[in-house]
């Protein structure tokens, strides 16, 4: 038995915004009475390491998505997804930043870092891959800063939840100053998918 | 009223609809953000909120509160309650006026932290109530029912969040927080229960024992204890793992009976129950197998044949945390159900490893490298914890155990017969906690060796809070700001020297007479966060290369995450102005873009 009504899985590198994505969801899933269950990654790899949050919709029980259990994958940064693509659900979607963010032991020359396609290979294996280039996308809309918000409005698209709460709850989340760049940066990142 | 709260902000949430009038604690992952967010609307309240230097005066402070008739609350990590170890212990057998709760909370897997002990242990150690919560709406809830249990039985309560718990996130009900007056009437002389000589520590440890009854069978019927008797099998879980069985038993369809447990000492009776009904069970818990030695205990008297799985039989690890799928799988296995494979995802290994590292611009960096040249690669670098533990890959972290510790293991080495140069690197904050008295420790005991006070004004790792080095408390207000420099010196060190990290030449001919002195030496490295400087609005410049850069990797090895190199070094937007880069470029091919 299903025991969550969507399960994500979001990825990426300690600064790149993964934790507001999850804060945004969860105050619309709050807003349309769905329950709602997350777990962040603070502390020591929200120094430029490896980062992942868990958000489920329509939960209650524990936080965490189970492997192999996540509907939805979302990575800001190309090699995290690969990283943590154990968690996705075969049948699942992969909605991909494909812009890199090179960790020291690749800058340092201890390892190479992969070609996207070598990166999105195995998960086209079994998933749903939708690969932009969140970090122009985000740059175009204004902000580059932006682009964890150009990725939460790609995945608008396959989230239960109303469109209208998740903007409302966007509102909420951002200052005031930036409200008008995140919002044509979500809009932006919902036109890359296809309906 | 509904809101979406993440689990350290319902426990503050929960201290300040229990009406405490007093919070204290010490920064640590996962717990630092109850203090954090009690800081941020104290002002509202009748509440002293603090950041103590560590975590024992944080718990003493919390002591003094409640002995003043306050309902008060000390938090910490795990670890920390090693350090407040002394107080807690005696603590239990004087008990408290007004309630106290101890937030301790633990972090299976060691997300950010130097091992995974268990709070519970410390509970029954001490004979002390301890509660587990498994979610955010119970980490709240469980901190109201326990300032009023602490009262009810005058014992400081435990309250063990796990990193799952504090931070998680979750829609939660929220209640209403009382107006007015928060503080007490005030301490009232009471030597028999509040001087712990021996004529007093004896009866007050026979009453303590006394007691344990009482408090046990309160908390039988605590709403986290929920006992659901179906089959013969069934499953005994506490904490978040109740979650992950309960989760497990629905994605299965398997109709089984279950013990949730949310208190300890755990429900005794609940668990002998349980014990009478059935003739299988799995208990499934995070780190220590201690409702599994309940378990046993209870089923020696009322039914010896019972079968028990667990960490003993090897069915759940007791190291790491626990998972929604390991449990599962756990249980799977027991009910002879299918067992579902964690997904094989061959191509994995093409990932390049992503530690974390010190931000672009980080000062510790900087030191690190001056150091280095300073000291050379034979010397010995003691380490302690904070960003500049991450730092490991710069060849100066050769220790780390715990707060304070790379002084005195520093001083040990020598002592030991080492003669080597011994450079010992500890960030501020650390210094203030439990530097200071290794320090004095040091000096005392004439240890010929260099300290690095790598000062960056914050307690960085765990979220930029201030500490005395500040001149700004918890919530805000100014304070002294003491002086490490004045510190060192008074504390004994015979050569003192302030350097900036990022004039290299001036930070290696600093840490050059440092080693060079015949006593103890002491360089504190000043560079504020980069972090911190950001978020007070700093605009930084930014570096570029040139094209006279000739590819020799120079400035690549110096792991600054905004240095990248193909075939010659590039510069990307993650810059933030350092400088020092510029200076080991031996061709000059770095400069400031313009
Ligand atoms: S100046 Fe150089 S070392 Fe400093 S942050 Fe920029 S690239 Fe890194
Ligand atoms: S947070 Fe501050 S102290 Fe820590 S690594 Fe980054 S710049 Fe350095």
């Amino acid at each position: 038995m299903r025991t969550s009504n969507c399960d994500m899985v979001i990825v990426g590198v300690g600064g790149q915004g993964v934790i507001l994505i999850s804060e945004i969801i969860g105050r619309a899933a709050l807003k349309a009475g769905i329950p709602v269950r997350a777990a962040e990654t603070h502390g020591m790899a929200q120094r430029g390491g490896s980062v992942i949050n868990h958000t489920r919709l329509g939960c209650v029980y524990g936080p965490m998505v189970p492997e192999g259990g996540a509907d939805i994958l979302l990575a800001l940064e190309p090699a995290e997804a690969l990283r943590y693509g154990r968690y996705l659900s075969t049948g699942g979607v992969a909605l991909v930043n494909t812009t890199p963010v090179l960790p020291t032991t690749v800058t340092t020359g201890q390892f190479r870092y992969p070609d996207i396609e070598e990166i999105l290979a195995p998960l086209r294996g079994f998933a749903r891959v939708i690969a932009m280039n969140a970090t122009e996308i985000a740059e175009r809309a204004g902000n580059p800063q932006t682009a964890n918000i150009v990725m939460l409005g790609a995945m608008s698209r396959f989230m239960p939840v109303d469109e209208a709460l998740i903007l409302d709850a966007l509102r909420d989340s951002v200052p005031r100053k930036y409200i008008d760049v995140n919002m044509k940066a979500f809009e932006l990142g919902k036109a890359e998918v296809s309906g | 009223m509904r809101e979406y709260l993440l689990g350290n902000v319902a426990i503050a949430r929960g201290v300040l609809e229990a009406g405490a009038g007093l919070a204290a604690g010490y920064p640590g992952t996962p717990s630092s953000e109850i203090i954090d967010t009690l800081s941020g609307i104290a002002s509202g309240y009748d509440i002293h909120i603090e950041w103590s230097v560590n975590e024992k005066a944080a718990l003493e402070v919390a002591i003094g509160g409640s002995w003043a008739g306050t309902r008060s609350v000390a938090t910490m990590k795990h670890v920390g309650l090693n350090v407040a170890a002394d107080p807690f212990m005696t603590l239990a057998y004087l008990g408290v006026d007004a309630g106290l709760v101890i937030v301790s909370a633990d972090d299976p897997y060691c997300h950010s932290s130097q091992n995974e002990q268990d709070t519970r242990r410390y509970a029954q150690f001490a004979s002390v109530p301890c509660l587990d919560p498994a979610d955010p709406q119970e980490a709240l809830d469980m901190t109201i029912y326990a300032f009023d249990l602490s009262e009810r039985f005058s014992v400081p309560v435990l309250l063990r969040p796990t990193t799952r718990v504090s931070h998680a996130r979750s829609d939660v009900e929220t209640g209403r927080i009382p107006e007015g007056r928060r503080r007490g009437r005030g301490f009232i002389k009471d030597p028999a229960r509040r001087v712990s000589l021996p004529v007093n520590a004896r009866p007050l440890h026979r009453a303590l024992i006394d007691k344990q009854k009482d408090i046990e069978r309160a908390l039988e019927s605590a709403p986290w204890n929920r006992l659901l008797l179906k089959g013969d099998v069934g499953v005994i879980a506490s904490g978040i793992a109740g979650l992950y069985a309960e989760e497990a038993l629905a994605n299965l369809e398997a109709d089984i009976s279950l013990l949730r447990i949310g208190t300890y000492p755990a429900p005794s009776r609940k668990i002998e129950e349980f014990v009478k009904h059935t003739s299988k069970v799995m208990v499934v818990e995070e780190l220590e197998p201690v409702v599994e030695e309940t378990v046993e205990i209870v089923a020696r008297r009322c039914n010896p044949e019972l079968e028990i799985l667990g960490k003993r039989s090897g069915d759940i690890p007791r190291a790491g945390e626990l998972d929604p799928l390991t449990v599962r799988n756990a249980i799977a296995r027991m009910l002879g159900m299918s067992v579902t494979a964690p997904r094989e995802l061959p191509g994995t290994e093409i990932v390049p490893p992503r530690p974390p590292s010190l931000c672009p611009g980080c000062g510790h960096r900087a030191a690190y490298y001056a150091m280095r040249k300073a000291f050379g690669k034979d010397a010995i670098y003691t380490n302690d914890i904070g960003c500049y533990t991450i730092g490991i890959s710069m060849g100066t972290v050769d220790t780390c155990l715990c707060m304070g510790a790379s002084i005195t293991i520093g001083s040990g080495i020598r002592f030991g017969g080492d003669e080597r140069p011994i450079c010992c690197c500890i960030g501020d904050s650390t210094f203030l906690h439990a530097g200071m008295t290794g320090l004095l420790n040091a000096a005392y005991n004439k240890s010929r060796m260099t300290v690095a006070i790598l000062d960056n004004s914050t307690t960085a790792m765990t979220g930029h809070q201030p500490h005395p080095g500040t001149g700004v408390t918890a919530t805000g207000e100014e304070t002294v700001r003491i002086s490490l420099e004045e510190i060192a010196r008074a504390l004994g060190a015979g050569h003192v020297e302030c350097v900036d990290p990022y004039n290299l030449e001036e930070s290696i001919d600093a840490f050059t007479r440092a080693r060079d002195f015949p006593g103890l030496s002491v360089v504190i490295s000043k560079a504020p966060c980069r972090i911190l400087l950001r978020r007070k609005g700093e605009r930084f410049r930014r570096y570029r290369v040139t094209d006279e850069c000739v590819g020799c990797r120079q400035c690549v090895e110096f792991s600054c995450p905004a240095i990248e190199f193909d075939e010659r070094a590039f510069i990307n937007q993650l810059c933030t102005g350092c400088g020092v880069c510029a200076q080991i470029c031996p061709k000059g091919a770095i400069e400031v873009v313009k």
